[in-house]
C-alpha cells in the first residue's frame, strides 16, 4: 500500500489554492460555502434546538407529574407539546441526521473537496434556520403557537378549528425546512454519485455514506409530497378550498395519506443516518471491519424500499386503510433492522472494545433501540394497535427509538468533533453524561409502556380520572430530568474542553477517509489520499498487515 | 386454522406420514395458544369482550416473541461487550462476512414475521368482522364532548367535560356501535375492551362489541381534538339484556320522552355548531 | 454509475410493483398514486444513468482507479458568496407574507430575484467573490 499523491492532484481547484483567502467574522459566516463550515453550523443551531425541545419536553413532565396540574394551562399545554415534536422532529432530528455531521463528513469519506452545489448547500442551511426562526416566533404572535400536535391532522388545523398566526408560522416553517432537506437530498446524492475519489466504488463508501445516500433518496421521494400537503392545507386555511373539509366535498383524512406518506419514510431519514454513526463507531473501537458490509447496504436498501409502503400503519383506528397490506410491509420492516442489529453485534463479536465515550453511546443505542425496535413489532399488527394506538405505548416506543438515536447523534460528536475542531471532548464527562443519558431515557421510558397499556392517551394535559397513573408518570418525570442533566453535561464538556486536548489526525485509529486528512481538515479537504482499494483505505495504509479477510478465505492461525 | 405447507412437488405418501407427525405436534401447541391462560398478562388488559380477549392472546403471543428475542439479543450484546473488552494492542481476526451466519439472521425473522401475519390476520378478521345483530349503538362526538343514540329507540344519551354520558349496552349480544364525528377527528378508545377507532367527520365507522360480563367501564377521546382533548371522558355500562330493555323503556314514559328530547336538542346545538353528518363513507377503501 | 443506475431503476420498479399491488388491492387513490409517482422518481433518474453509462467509458470511481486519475480540474466550487444567504432571507420574507401580510413578497421577491441574477453572474465570472 502506497500512498499516492502530490499535495495538487486530486482537488485542484481552478480559481483557489489551499491557502485560502476570504472574509473574516460574521462575513465568513454568512458567506461561506464549504460544507464543514455549513455542517458546524447545522450542528450548532440543531444542537440548540435539541436544548429547547428539550426544554420543552421537560415542561411537559413537570405538567404530567401529577392528575391535575396547574403548572400550564390546557392551552399552553397543547403548544408547548405541538412545538416540542416539532422542534425535535423537523428542527433538530432531521437536520441533525442529514444537516449536520452528513454535511461535513460525507464529502471527506469519499476523498471529495467539497458536496457537489455548495451554493445550495449553503441555501439549505439558510432554509433551515429561518424556518426555525418562523416555527419558534410562534409564540410571540397573538393566538400562540400552533397547537395542533405536530401532525397537523386536518379538521382541527383548519382556520375554523385552528385560527391564528401560529398555525400559518408552523405551516411556513415546515415549507422552509421542508426546501432545506430536499436540496440537502438532491445535494448528498449528487455528491455521492458524481464526486467519489478515483478507486471510491458504490461497495467501498463507508455505510455512514450509503446511509446517507439511501436517505437522500427517501427526501427526494418523500419531501415533496408534505411540501404539497402544506400548500394544500395552507388553502383551505387561506383561499376557502375544500380539500380536507367535509363541508365541501374534501376528505379529511386525505392529509394523513399525504402526511403519514412523508411522515413514515421520515422516520427513516431520521433514522438511517444515526444507524450510520453507529456502523462506523462500532467497527473502529472493535477494531473490525463492519461485520457483513453487503448485508448491511442491501439491509438500508429494503428498508427504503419497504418505507414507501408503510405509512398507514399510523392510521389503522381511522378504519378506512387497508389493514393486512400495511401490516405485512410494515412487519417486514424488522427484518433488515434485525440484520443491522446482528450485524452491529458481530462486528464487536471477537474484536477488541475500547469503552470510548463514543462507544459507549453506539452500545447504548443498540440497546435502547433493540427495546424501541421490539415494541414497534407490536403496532404493526392491527388487532394490537388498536388498544395502543394513541395512547403513552406508542409515545414510549418512538421515544425509545428517538432516545437511541440520540445516543448514536452523540456518540458521532464525540467520534467526529475531534476531527472537525481539532480538540478531543472529555472522556470522563463524556462517560458520566452517558449514564445519565442511558438511565434517564430507560427510566423516561419503560413506565411510559405501561401507562400505556393502562389506557392513558397521548397529549393529556391532566388525567383527573385516573389517580393511579401519577405514580408512574413521576418515575418518568425522573428519567426526563436525568435526561436533561446529561443534555447541561454536553454543554458543560463543551465548554470545559474548549481547545484544551488536541486530537491529532487520526486518534481512534478510524477506518475510513476522514482520518486521513488533517484535523480540521484543510479547505478542499485533502493534501493528499491514499489508494482506495476497500472500504476502509485508512486502515489499510496504517495496517498493511491486516486486510479484512471473508469467512472461509483464510487459514485459521 | 393451522398453515399447511404445500406438499412438494411429487410428494409421496412418506412426506404424507410427516405431515401427520408434523401436525400432531402442533396440536397442543395450537391448545395452549389458544389457552392462553398459562402466560403473563405482560400489562395489557384481560378485556371484557370476545374480541378484545383475542386481541389480548395475541398480544401475549407477540409478547413472547418480543421477550425471547429481546433476552437473546441482549445477551448477545452483554457478552460481546464482556467478553471482548481491550486487552492489548493485538489486532483482531478481521473477519467479516459469514454467508450462512448472515442467512440465518435473515430467514427465521422472515419466518417469524409470518407467523406473526399469521396470528394478525386471524385476529383481525375476528376484531373487524360485523355479524348480523339488532342491537345498534350511533356514537357521535363532537368538541367536547359524545352522544350515544340508540337507532329505532327513544333513547338518547349526552354529556360533555362537566357530565361524562354513560353508553349502556347488553351483556352477551352482538351490539353493533357505529361512530362518527361532527368536527374534529376523535378517538372512540375503551382500555379494557382493547379497543379504539377513530371518529372521523364525514365517515361512519362500524365495529361490533361482544361483551361477556357486566360492568361499568371508562373509555376516553385518545384523538388529540383541541384544548378539552384530556377531558372526554365517557362511560359503558353492560347490563343483562333485561335491563339493558327496562333501561330502554324508561325512555317510552312521558318524563323518560321529556329527557331524551333534551338531550337530543342538546346534541342538535352541537352538531348545527360543527358539520352535517355524511353517512356515506368518502375517504379510502370500502 | 451502473450500480446507481441499478439501484435507482430497482427500487423504481420495486415501487411500481408495489404500487401496483396496493393501488388494485385497496382501490385507495392517493396513496396508490403516490407509490407509483415514487417509481417514476426512481425511474427518471435510473434510466438517465444507465442511458449514459452505457455511452462513456468507466470511471476511475467505478473500477480500481488510481488516485492520480482524479488530478485535475473537478470544477468550479466557489469559496464564498452571498447569494445562498439573500435567497434564503428572500424564501424567509416570501414565507412570512403567508402569514402577515402580502406586502412582504415585495421585499422577498425583490432579494431572490437579486439573488438569483447576482448567482448566476457569479458563475459566469467563474464562483468566486
Amino acid at each position: 500500500m502506497t500512498a499516492v499523491i502530490s499535495p495538487d492532484t486530486h482537488h485542484d481547484d481552478a480559481h483557489e489554492a489551499h491557502d485560502h483567502h476570504g472574509p473574516t467574522g460574521v462575513l465568513k459566516w454568512l458567506t461561506t460555502t464549504d460544507h464543514k463550515i455549513i455542517g458546524l453550523s447545522y450542528t450548532v443551531t440543531a444542537v440548540l434546538m435539541l436544548v429547547i425541545g428539550g426544554f420543552f419536553a421537560e415542561l411537559i413532565r413537570v405538567q404530567l407529574s401529577a392528575p391535575y396540574e396547574h403548572f400550564l394551562s390546557f392551552a399552553q399545554y397543547n403548544e408547548v407539546f405541538t412545538m416540542h415534536g416539532s422542534i425535535m422532529i423537523y428542527l433538530f432530528a432531521g437536520p441533525m441526521a442529514f444537516g449536520a455531521l452528513a454535511n461535513i463528513i460525507v464529502p471527506i469519506q469519499i476523498g471529495a473537496p467539497d458536496m457537489a452545489f455548495p451554493r445550495l448547500n449553503a441555501l439549505s442551511y439558510w432554509l433551515y434556520l429561518t424556518g426555525s426562526i418562523t416555527m419558534l416566533s410562534g409564540f410571540f404572535v397573538s393566538g400562540g403557537a400552533a397547537n395542533f400536535g405536530w401532525v397537523g391532522y386536518a379538521p382541527l388545523s383548519n382556520a375554523a378549528n385552528s385560527p391564528g398566526a401560529g398555525a400559518d408560522l408552523w405551516i411556513g416553517a415546515l415549507l422552509l425546512t421542508g426546501f432545506s432537506a430536499i436540496f440537502t437530498g438532491v445535494n448528498i446524492c449528487a455528491t455521492v454519485f458524481y464526486l467519489r475519489a478515483p478507486g471510491m466504488t458504490l461497495f467501498r463508501m463507508p455505510i455512514f455514506t450509503w446511509n446517507l445516500l439511501v436517505t437522500s433518496i427517501l427526501i427526494l421521494l418523500a419531501f415533496p409530497v408534505l411540501t404539497a400537503g402544506l400548500i394544500m392545507l395552507y388553502c383551505d386555511r387561506h383561499f376557502g378550498t375544500h380539500i380536507f373539509s367535509v363541508q365541501g366535498g374534501g376528505v379529511p383524512v386525505l392529509w394523513q395519506h399525504i402526511f403519514w406518506f412523508w411522515g413514515h419514510p421520515e422516520v427513516y431519514i431520521l433514522a438511517l443516518p444515526f444507524f450510520g454513526m453507529v456502523t462506523e463507531i462500532i467497527p473502529v473501537f472493535s477494531r473490525k471491519p463492519v461485520f457483513g458490509y453487503k448485508g448491511m447496504v442491501f439491509a438500508t436498501l429494503t428498508i427504503a424500499a419497504l418505507s414507501l409502503g408503510v405509512w398507514a400503519h399510523h392510521m389503522f383506528t381511522t378504519g378506512v386503510v387497508l389493514l393486512p397490506f400495511f401490516s405485512i410491509m410494515s412487519l417486514l420492516i424488522a427484518v433488515p433492522t434485525g440484520i443491522k442489529l446482528f450485524n452491529w453485534i458481530g462486528s464487536m463479536w471477537r474484536g477488541q472494545i475500547w469503552f470510548s465515550a463514543a462507544m459507549l453511546y453506539a452500545i447504548g443505542f443498540v440497546v435502547t433501540f433493540l427495546i424501541g425496535g421490539l415494541t414497534g413489532i407490536y403496532l404493526a399488527s392491527p388487532p394490537l394497535d388498536f388498544f395502543t394506538h394513541d395512547t403513552y405505548f406508542v409515545v414510549a416506543h418512538f421515544h425509545s427509538v428517538v432516545m437511541a438515536l440520540v445516543m448514536g447523534g452523540i456518540a458521532g460528536l464525540y467520534y467526529w468533533g475531534p476531527k472537525i475542531t481539532g480538540y478531543l471532548l472529555n472522556e470522563t464527562i463524556g462517560k458520566i453524561q452517558f449514564w445519565f443519558l442511558f438511565i434517564g431515557s430507560q427510566v423516561f421510558t419503560l413506565p411510559l409502556y405501561i401507562l400505556g397499556l393502562r389506557g392513558m392517551p397521548r397529549r393529556m394535559a391532566v388525567y383527573p380520572n385516573n389517580p393511579g397513573w401519577q405514580h408512574l408518570n413521576e418515575i418518568a418525570t425522573i428519567g426526563a430530568v436525568l435526561i436533561g442533566i446529561s443534555t447541561v453535561l454536553l454543554v458543560v464538556n463543551i465548554l470545559v474542553s474548549w481547545k484544551k486536548y488536541p486530537a491529532g489526525d487520526n486518534p481512534w485509529d478510524g477506518h475510513t477517509l476522514e482520518w486521513f486528512t488533517t484535523s480540521p481538515p484543510p479547505h478542499h479537504n485533502f493534501y493528499r489520499l491514499p489508494q482506495i482499494r476497500s472500504e476502509r483505505p485508512t486502515w489499510d495504509y496504517n495496517h498493511p498487515e491486516a486486510p479484512a479477510i471473508a469467512h472461509g478465505t483464510h487459514e485459521e492461525k | 386454522m393451522e398453515v399447511q405447507p404445500s406438499p412438494p412437488q411429487g410428494a409421496g405418501p412418506q412426506s404424507t406420514k410427516h405431515r401427520r407427525r408434523w401436525i400432531a405436534a402442533l396440536i397442543p401447541l395450537t391448545a395452549l395458544a389458544l389457552s392462553g391462560c398459562t402466560l403473563p398478562s405482560f400489562g395489557a388488559y384481560k378485556s371484557d369482550t370476545t374480541t378484545g380477549q383475542d386481541s389480548y392472546r395475541l398480544w401475549q403471543w407477540f409478547s413472547v416473541g418480543a421477550v425471547v428475542i429481546g433476552t437473546f439479543t441482549f445477551l448477545l450484546i452483554v457478552w460481546a461487550v464482556l467478553r471482548y473488552r481491550r486487552k492489548g494492542d493485538t489486532i483482531p481476526k478481521q473477519s467479516q462476512y459469514h454467508i450462512p451466519l448472515e442467512l440465518l439472521y435473515t430467514i427465521i425473522p422472515v419466518i417469524i414475521v409470518g407467523v406473526l401475519f399469521w396470528g394478525t390476520v386471524v385476529v383481525e378478521n375476528k376484531v373487524v368482522a360485523m355479524p348480523k345483530t339488532n342491537v345498534r349503538i350511533h356514537v357521535n362526538a363532537f368538541k367536547w364532548g359524545w352522544g350515544f343514540t340508540y337507532p329505532g329507540q327513544n333513547a338518547v344519551v349526552v354529556g360533555n367535560t362537566t357530565q361524562e354520558p354513560t353508553m349502556v349496552m347488553p351483556v352477551g349480544t352482538d351490539v353493533a356501535v357505529t361512530i362518527t364525528s361532527t368536527d374534529v377527528m376523535h378517538g372512540f378508545y375503551i382500555p379494557q375492551f382493547n379497543f379504539s377507532r377513530y371518529a372521523l367527520p364525514g365517515v361512519t365507522n362500524e365495529v361490533t362489541f361482544h361483551a361477556v360480563k357486566t360492568g361499568t367501564f371508562t373509555g376516553q377521546c385518545s384523538q388529540l381534538c383541541g384544548l378539552y382533548h384530556s377531558l372526554m371522558y365517557f362511560k359503558v355500562k353492560v347490563v343483562t339484556v333485561k335491563q339493558y330493555t327496562e333501561w330502554l323503556h324508561g325512555f317510552d314514559t312521558p318524563a323518560g320522552k321529556l329527557a331524551a328530547q333534551a338531550a337530543e336538542n342538546a346534541l342538535k346545538i352541537q352538531m348545527s355548531a360543527g358539520l352535517p353528518v355524511v353517512s356515506a363513507v368518502t375517504a379510502g377503501v370500502n | 454509475m451502473k450500480i446507481e443506475a441499478r439501484i435507482l431503476l430497482v427500487l423504481g420498479l420495486f415501487f411500481a410493483l408495489m404500487g401496483t399491488v396496493y393501488w388494485v388491492w385497496s382501490g385507495e387513490n392517493a396513496g396508490g398514486m403516490m407509490i407509483i409517482a415514487g417509481g417514476l422518481l426512481g425511474f427518471l433518474p435510473g434510466s438517465y444513468y444507465w442511458w449514459w453509462s452505457r455511452r462513456m467509458p468507466v470511471r476511475p470511481e467505478d473500477r480500481d482507479g488510481d488516485v492520480t486519475e482524479g488530478a485535475g480540474f473537478v470544477g468550479a466550487f466557489p469559496g464564498t458568496s452571498i447569494f445562498p444567504f439573500t435567497l434564503g432571507v428572500g424564501a424567509f420574507f416570501a414565507v412570512l407574507s403567508l402569514v402577515f401580510g402580502f406586502w412582504l413578497m415585495v421585499p422577498g421577491l425583490g432579494l431572490i430575484v437579486w439573488a438569483a441574477i447576482g448567482g448566476v453572474a457569479e458563475s459566469r465570472r467563474g464562483g468566486t467573490q
